[in-house]
C-alpha cells in the first residue's frame, strides 16, 4: 500500500510518499489511515479539510483499503 | 476579426473557424491578475477571446516579477489591472478588456460575475475561492479552478454541465492557520505559469466544446517529479443547491475582526504614534517597513506575544493582509480584551497610496 502526499501533507511528513510493507499494520479504512497519520504527525490533526483518493478515485472516510491500493492525500492549496 | 491572425489554430480541423467564432463571442472573467492570472490573460487574449474581464486590486511589487511575467520593473507600485490592460491591448487590440479594479467581495461578486459566461479563478486565497464557487453556483456559471503550493499545482473545472463543484472536493474552507500561502511558503516562478496555462486551456475547451474538460477530475501536477495525476470525483447534489452567499467569507466567522483600510491607517499615523506589529518574515521586513513597526513573524507569535503592550491599541500588518488577520485571531485567543486592528491589504496597499516608511 503506497501513500502519496501532496501540498502541506507532504511538508508535514517530510516526503512525497511512503509505503505500508508486508508485515506492517495496515490501516483498514481511510479514516484509520487518517488516524494513523494524526498519531504519527500531530500537525495532521489541524487539517480540517482534506481530500483522499484511493486508486485515483475520491474516497470517503468509510472506504475500505486493501493492500495494493495507492492512496493520495490531497489537502486544499490556495496559492496563485 | 482578422482571420489571418488566428490561422494557425483555425486550420486545426478539430478547432476550425467555428471554435474561433465561439471564442470571439465569449466573455471570460479572470479573478486575480497575479501568478495564475497573468498566463490565463495572456493566452486567452492572444487566442481571441472576445471580452476579458480582470478583477484585482493589488499593485505590482518587486517580489511578483519572478512569476508574473506580464509586469516589468518599471511597473512596480502600479496597479496590476491598469498595467495588465495596457499590455494586453498592445498584444491584441481586438479584445474588449474590462477592468474591475477591486477585490472580489461578497458585495460585488454576483454583479460582476453575472456579466460573464465563465470565470477563471486565479485568486490566491481561500475566502475568494469559496466566494467564487458559491457565486458561480448561484449564477450557474462554470469556472476553471487552479491553485498551487510551492512546486505543485491543482487544476479542475467546476460547476460545468451539472458536474461537481469546489465544495464537492473540499466542502468547508480550512481554518486560517491550516494551510500557508505563497507569501509564507514560497513558489517557484514557473509553476503558476504551468498551472495558469492549463486553466486557459480548460477555459478554451469549455467555450468551444473541443476535447474533454477536467470536469469531475482534479489534475495534480508535481513540478519536482514531473508527475501528473488525475483524481476522479463526483458531484454532491447538495452543493448545487446554494441559493445565497454566506454572510461572511472571512476566516473564522465566530471572531469578528476590527480592520482599517490602508488609506485610513495612513491618516492616523500621520497624526499619532501607534503600536504597529509587522508579522512578516524578517527578510520581508528588512526590505521595507514602517520605521516604528515591531517585527514579530507570525510563526514566532506564540513565543513572543509577551513583547506587545496590551494597554494600547495594536495595529497588525503583513504583506497582503492575510497573515495579519491570522495574527489578530491568534492574539485575540491569547488576550481576549486586547484592542487589535488588522491593516487591510497590508504593505501592498500601503505602497499603492504612499510612501511614509
Amino acid at each position: 500500500m503506497e501513500v502519496l502526499l501532496f501540498g502541506i501533507a507532504k511538508d508535514i511528513v517530510g516526503r512525497s510518499s511512503f509505503r505500508f510493507e508486508e508485515g506492517d499494520e495496515m490501516p483498514k479504512s481511510v479514516s484509520e489511515l487518517k488516524q494513523k497519520l494524526n498519531n504519527s504527525f500531530p500537525d495532521f490533526g489541524k487539517l480540517s479539510s482534506l481530500a483522499v483518493a484511493v486508486n485515483s478515485e475520491y474516497a470517503e472516510d468509510a472506504k475500505i483499503l486493501s493492500k495494493g491500493d495507492e492512496i493520495a492525500i490531497i489537502p486544499p492549496v490556495s496559492g496563485g | 476579426m482578422n482571420a489571418e491572425r488566428y490561422d494557425r489554430q483555425t486550420i486545426l480541423k478539430e478547432f476550425g473557424m467555428e471554435a474561433q467564432l465561439k471564442l470571439q463571442s465569449a466573455k471570460v472573467l479572470v479573478v486575480g491578475a497575479g501568478g495564475l492570472g497573468v498566463p490565463v490573460l495572456t493566452y486567452l487574449n492572444a487566442m481571441g477571446v472576445g471580452v476579458l474581464g480582470i478583477v484585482d486590486n493589488d499593485v505590482v511589487s518587486l517580489s511578483n516579477l519572478h512569476r508574473q511575467v506580464l509586469y516589468s520593473e518599471k511597473d512596480i507600485n502600479k496597479p496590476k489591472v491598469a498595467t495588465a490592460v495596457l499590455k494586453l491591448k498592445e498584444q491584441n487590440s481586438e479584445t474588449k478588456i474590462i477592468s474591475h479594479e477591486t477585490f472580489l467581495t461578497r458585495e460585488n461578486a454576483l454583479e460582476i460575475i453575472g456579466d460573464y459566461d465563465i470565470v477563471v479563478d486565479a485568486s490566491d486565497n481561500f475566502p475568494t475561492r469559496y466566494l467564487v464557487n458559491d457565486a458561480c453556483v448561484i449564477l450557474n456559471k462554470p469556472f476553471v479552478y487552479g491553485a498551487l503550493h510551492s512546486f505543485e499545482g491543482q487544476v479542475s473545472v467546476f460547476n460545468f454541465e451539472g458536474g461537481p463543484t469546489y465544495r464537492c472536493l473540499f466542502p468547508e474552507m480550512p481554518k486560517a492557520d491550516e494551510v500557508p500561502n505563497c507569501n509564507e511558503n514560497g513558489v517557484l516562478g514557473i509553476v503558476p505559469g504551468i498551472i495558469g496555462n492549463f486553466q486557459a486551456l480548460e477555459a478554451v475547451k469549455i467555450l468551444t466544446g473541443i476535447g474533454e474538460t477536467l470536469s469531475g477530475k482534479l489534475l495534480l501536477i508535481d513540478g519536482l517529479s514531473s508527475n501528473f495525476q488525475k483524481i476522479r470525483f463526483s458531484v454532491n447534489p447538495e452543493n448545487l443547491k446554494i441559493k445565497t452567499l454566506q454572510k461572511n467569507y472571512d476566516f473564522d466567522c465566530e471572531v469578528p475582526i476590527n480592520s482599517i483600510a490602508s488609506d485610513a491607517f495612513q491618516q492616523i499615523i500621520d497624526k499619532n504614534e501607534v503600536q504597529l506589529i509587522d508579522v512578516r518574515t524578517p527578510k520581508e521586513f528588512n526590505r521595507n517597513h514602517f520605521s516604528f513597526a515591531k517585527n514579530i513573524p507570525l510563526s514566532e507569535l506564540d513565543e513572543r506575544h509577551g513583547e506587545i503592550s496590551y494597554d494600547a491599541g495594536i495595529y497588525v500588518i503583513c504583506q497582503s493582509g492575510v497573515r495579519s488577520r491570522k495574527a489578530v485571531e491568534k492574539l485575540k485567543g491569547l488576550h481576549a480584551n486586547a484592542n487589535l486592528i488588522n491593516v487591510e491589504g497590508g504593505m501592498n496597499q500601503i505602497s499603492k497610496h504612499a510612501i511614509k516608511y
